[in-house]
């Protein structure tokens, strides 16, 4: 009996004192493996009387019992202990710097983002985008916008002009986007309703001139339109381009060939500090041209003016993007300097929704 | 145009303050562009009186004054002026002013060891003339303490308008009074002619000479001699008002026609009539004849131009300039003046050739008035009888009038219609009266007669114009537009909507938008394809950008090679725009292209950077294609990109064997070696015109998906092929050996040398199968393993590695 008790107390020792999972084991082979002390045991039941091998075996199952559940503690402390230890090998620096994905490393030009912004506006005020060719034709860009033959507008000073055809037809840059209403309503029965982005050019260059430039055209067509509509599209359109309902515009009345009458538009600003701000102050800065498309240029263009009549507007992107997003110089925007790209480009997944906002 | 409040307020009877007409000057479309006030800076000068002039007692020239500034104590200055005496009015400048002419901001000072506060001015320090020999001597009567400015006269404040091309008739101030007092600033002042009648016939004589076609070249010649003037300096006022706009007076005869030019919109021309031989003629000129004109430069004319000439040749450029030879001097004793009427469209041509701008050009090409010859003549003849005597001869006239008489039935419901806002009937005639026209009313319209100085005005848009601007433009209503569907349409067609997603596309793949000019230089082009005649600019604004561009690479690496030198050598740019290549809309093409230069990334602990290589511009063409909507998976890549490229390290990407949708690869070495370039720097166009029209679906549902639940299995293969062998064509193959099994086949490893023989490289590809019907046996597995060899080594000669 003794003997039993005393091996129990062995193995309880054994399995306490083992530190790697062999040793543990092992404890465990010696005491309930096929050869252990207490299988032995166990195969000696058989020889006692009833009396006795119910007691015997009794306190064998109690001995049995202590030492499994001893061996399984034992067994999970040293597992802990193991992944604790692997895992304090395991440490990384977490504060290793990483590279920029590529999309936080690729830009949109100011430009393509302000014709994203400026398109999700007038498209919710049911504008349709429409394009055009850079290369024009004298009809196009001067003839049929009612610019006659000796307008300065024409001249070298102003236009790039490029060598004359066999047939005579001296083919220029367009000066601005105009030439885009005339194909339109060349091409397509009234009403219209669109806006012309594009790459616009002029002989030109300082500080606010380059010889290429952005000019988006604005053009509706349809009965009894009137310069009020102009103006209601305009107020709407700065106001959720500028994201200020405090935007003042003023109408001035002005002169261009292709429109009549003729109004210029400015936004109110201030210019403290230096700083350029839209929408604030009582100072006034011109955005844009427009007008009340002139009888002559419907005619041009096979549409009756005594049943349509309609407006018209040209604004420079690259200015308007310069006020928004605080700009100085125009030239740079032509440069691809990384430096400036970097800075006042946007994000590829910053795209403009009128539904999330325009900019962020 | 620049004018003073006081010139306007010659012509305008007005109280309104200079603010309040600027405010409507800008609100009728007469844009004010800038007020100064020469006043401003002579702001803290006044008049002084000099109580005390002591001599300096260390200094022989210098004096010490005892200064009555009208403020305060007197107060002691130092000056070196020798006429600086007891009792005079002077200008004194006080500590802390800054004087003007010589931009010197006085400090109290100890001169020769005698405090001095301040400085009494000499006419050079107040920057008015060159004279310096003494302090400004005021008169004894000036009051004390008066500001400096108004003293002198001074304080005219000088307004600049910026005039849009059509207003002609403002480019006098009468036309810019009548604008302002039609628009309810005061009332125009009446113009008084009154004739002079003529002593004499002049001895010159005036012709016209043109032909048939050219009659309107100078429609209307109006002359007249005056005889025994007295050429000099003109009087104050007339000096004061030319200076104050920025002229330079010179002598009265020619003084005068400056300033009828300005006042009035009427440019004249003096002759010095003792240098006119024979009669004068206004004819066109005989090409290559020459003329010097009044600016000193000789001019050479052709046939298209109008000349004033006499028998000794030309003496005038009709409209634009005169000539040297008959000017006038201090000596002209008999004046021949002219006041004609010269064509606009010829006057502008002239001008424009000869490269003269001039006050009368500025005029006469936006249309001086031609009802107001005569009265010119008779203002001109009594202003130079005054301030120059002499006796004026009969008026000497050639020609007609051009008819200028226009008459628009204008509808006042137009108003309305046109801008927005309504004014009564009386109120728009009222206002047109003002402006000069004529109303009149007829049935349900008015009839609108035209004034002579307004030929811009043509239609009922002009009328309404008027009216409107007069009005206010602050009427117009902020009206919204009517809308037809609560939910607006697609803004952007097909071909757009693939422009936006392509540029998204590349700048998501780490590359930057630029936008680089149209135009290159021509050498450049000419390395990508262009550099033709027909696309070179013919007056380029510089020799660098005098061609169209035939590509957009060229751009991309100028600017590499721009912020290379600023020392950023790794380089991901690309543009979406046009290309040329021709004149025509169908020559422009709207491309998507970029260039890699350098190194894949910086140096970093985890990602080690490599050289960009070629298959970086693939995979930025492909990708760009792919966001464009491009049916990307049955591309082919194909040889044959254009010369600009390296031709082992470049392809295509086609749709069919015809329809190229890309060009990639690395750069040629020659071109980067012409335009002075370093690589590795990798280029693609992507030409997003040419991608096919999405076909025309009834929805838009996705095909259904079929998800099974049989495991896939991937089996790897090494293959030995030709070197020169495009594993494009092995894939396919291998693709093609059992279709129904296999999924998707991949390269994982490529490689030559070494263990490899000579000639023959290795291809490691990895082959997925995805049964759709039943779990595949090892068998199964088998066999298709042997298709695969089999199909590879019939296509390409592939040969199963041990």
């Amino acid at each position: 009996m003794t003997d039993i008790v005393a091996q129990a107390q062995a193995s309880e020792r054994a399995i306490a004192q083992a530190e790697k999972p062999e040793a543990l084991e092992q404890a465990r082979l010696d005491a309930l493996g096929k050869k252990g002390w207490l299988s032995a045991a166990l195969k000696e039941l058989g020889g006692l009387e009833p009396e006795a091998r119910k007691q015997r075996a009794a306190q064998l199952n109690e001995i049995k019992d202590r030492l499994s559940g001893a061996l399984d503690a034992k067994r999970g402390a040293l597992e802990d202990a193991a992944i604790n230890a692997r895992l304090a090998a395991e440490k990384q620096d977490m504060t290793l710097p990483l590279l920029d994905g590529a999309e936080n490393l690729g830009r949109i030009h100011p430009i393509g983002q302000v014709i994203d912004e400026i398109t999700e506006i007038f498209a919710a005020m049911g504008f349709t985008i429409a394009e055009g060719p850079d290369i024009e034709d004298d009809f196009h860009n001067f003839t049929a916008l009612n610019i006659p033959p000796a307008h300065p507008a024409r001249q070298m000073q102003d236009t790039f002009y490029l060598p004359p055809r066999e047939d005579g037809e001296q083919m220029v840059l367009r000066t601005h986007t105009s030439p885009v209403q005339i194909r339109t309503m060349r091409s397509a029965q009234p009403p219209h309703r669109i806006v012309v982005p594009g790459r616009t050019y002029r002989s030109d260059y300082d500080m606010t001139h380059t010889p290429m430039f952005h000019q988006i055209e604005g053009l509706v067509i349809d009965r009894n339109i009137h310069m009020g509509h102009l103006k209601g599209v305009l107020v709407e359109f700065c106001k959720a381009f500028f994201e200020t309902d405090k935007v003042k515009m003023r109408f001035r009345p002005s002169y261009f060939p292709f429109t009549e009458p003729s109004a210029e538009v400015d936004i109110n600003c201030s210019r403290e500090g230096g700083v350029l701000r839209v929408g604030e102050g009582d100072d006034w800065l011109e955005i844009l041209g427009s007008g009340m498309v002139h009888r002559k240029v419907l005619e041009h263009c096979g549409v009756d003016p005594n049943e349509w009549q309609g407006f018209a507007w040209g604004m420079g992107i690259d200015r308007i993007a310069m006020l928004k997003y605080g700009i100085p110089d125009l030239r740079a925007f032509f440069d691809a300097d990384l430096r400036w790209l970097k800075h006042y480009g946007f994000v590829p997944l910053d795209i403009p929704t009128l539904g999330q906002g325009v900019a962020r | 145009m620049k004018f003073t409040l006081s010139w306007l307020k010659s012509h305008l009877e007005t109280d309104a303050s200079l603010d309040a007409i600027c405010a409507k000057l800008t609100a009728i479309g007469l844009e004010v562009e800038g007020v100064t006030d020469p006043a401003a800076i002579f702001k803290p000068f006044r008049v002084a009186h000099v109580l005390k002039a002591d001599p300096h007692p260390n200094a022989d020239k210098l004096r010490v004054c005892l200064v009555d500034t009208g403020e305060g104590e007197p107060l002691q200055v130092v000056c070196g002026a020798p006429n600086a005496r007891a009792g005079m009015k002077g200008v004194f400048a006080p500590v802390g002013s800054t004087v003007p002419g010589i931009d010197l901001t006085l400090k109290a000072a100890t001169i020769r060891g005698v405090a001095s506060n301040g400085m009494l001015c000499s006419e050079r320090e107040m920057g008015l003339s060159d004279e310096h020999n003494g302090i400004i001597d005021l008169p004894a009567d000036a009051p004390l303490g008066a500001p400096f400015a108004s003293v002198m006269g001074l304080d005219d404040p000088v307004i600049e308008i910026k005039l849009t091309p059509n207003r002609g008739d403002c480019l006098g101030v009468r036309g810019i009074a009548r604008d302002l007092a039609a628009a309810g600033i005061g009332s125009l002042k009446p113009l008084t002619v009154v004739a002079t009648t003529g002593m004499y016939d002049s001895p010159i004589k005036v012709r016209r000479d043109f032909p048939a076609d050219a009659q309107d070249a100078c429609a209307l010649f109006v002359g007249r001699l005056i005889r025994g003037v007295k050429n000099g300096p003109s009087p104050a006022w007339l000096q004061r008002r030319l200076k104050s706009i920025g002229l330079r007076p010179i002598s009265a005869l020619v003084d005068v026609t400056n300033f009828f030019t300005y006042d009035l919109g009427r440019p004249l021309h003096v002759f010095d009539a003792a240098k006119v031989k024979g009669d004068i003629v206004a004819r066109l000129a005989r090409p290559g004849e020459k003329l010097l004109a009044l600016d000193g430069r000789e001019y050479t004319l052709d046939e298209t131009m109008t000349v004033i000439a006499d028998d000794n040749g030309p003496e005038g450029i009709g409209g634009v300039m005169g000539g040297e030879h008959s000017g006038c001097s201090e000596a002209t004793t008999d004046v021949f003046v002219e006041c004609a009427w010269f064509d606009p469209v010829r006057t502008a041509q002239t001008g424009r050739k000869l490269g003269i701008h001039s006050d009368a050009r500025h005029r006469f090409e936006r249309g001086v008035d031609p009802a107001f010859l005569h009265d010119g003549m008779e203002l001109a003849t009594r202003m130079i009888l005054e301030l120059c005597g002499g006796s004026a001869s009969i008026v000497e006239v050639a020609g007609d009038e051009p008819d200028w008489s226009r008459r628009v039935a204008y509808r006042p419901s137009r108003l309305l219609g046109l801008v927005g806002f309504d004014l009564p009937v009386a109120r728009q005639a009222e206002l047109l009266r003002a402006l000069g026209f004529g109303v009149s009313e007829a049935d349900e319209r008015l009839q609108i007669d035209v004034p002579s100085w307004r030929p811009d005005i043509d239609g009922e848009a002009d009328i309404v114009e008027e009216v409107a601007r007069l009005a206010g433009f602050d009427l117009i209503p902020a009206t919204p537009l009517p809308v037809d569907r609560a939910v607006p349409l697609p803004a952007v067609n097909a071909a757009q909507r693939r422009a936006r997603l392509a540029r998204r596309g590349l700048a998501a793949r780490g590359l930057v938008e630029a936008v680089t000019y149209s135009f290159i230089r021509r050498a450049d082009a000419a390395l990508f394809g262009g550099g033709k005649d027909d696309l070179q600019l013919v007056n380029p604004i510089s020799a660098d950008l005098d061609a169209m561009r035939p590509s957009i690479l060229p751009g991309l690496l100028q600017a590499a090679k721009r912020n290379m030198d600023r020392g950023f050598g790794d380089v991901a740019l690309f543009e979406l725009g046009p290309q040329y290549a021709d004149q025509t809309p169908e020559g422009q093409s709207l491309v998507a292209s970029g260039i890699r230069r350098g190194m894949s990334g910086p140096r970093h602990w985890r990602e080690k950077p490599r050289n960009v290589d070629a298959y970086d511009a693939k995979a930025d063409a492909i990708a760009a294609l792919a966001a464009a909507g491009a049916p990307v998976e049955n591309l082919m890549v194909m040889d044959g990109a254009p010369d600009w490229y390296h031709p082992g390290r470049s392809g295509t990407l086609r749709l069919g064997p015809k329809v190229v949708l890309a060009h990639f690869g690395e750069l040629h070495p020659r071109v980067l070696k012409t335009m002075d370039a370093r690589g590795p720097l990798v280029g693609f166009e992507v030409f997003l015109d040419r991608i096919p029209a999405a076909r025309a679906k009834s929805g838009r549902a996705k095909p259904a998906l079929k998800l099974v639940e049989y495991p896939a299995v991937e089996r790897d293969f090494a293959f030995l092929v030709d070197a020169g062998l495009a594993v494009d064509s092995l894939l396919k193959a291998v693709r093609g050996a059992e279709k129904a099994l296999i999924a998707r086949v991949s390269v994982f490893d490529v490689f030559a040398g070494n263990n490899i023989e000579p000639g023959k490289k290795s291809v490691a590809i990895s082959v997925r199968l995805e049964p759709q019907d039943r779990t595949l046996t090892d068998a199964e597995i088998e066999a298709v393993g042997k298709k695969v060899v089999d199909a590879a080594a019939k296509a390409c000669g592939a040969v199963l590695r041990a």
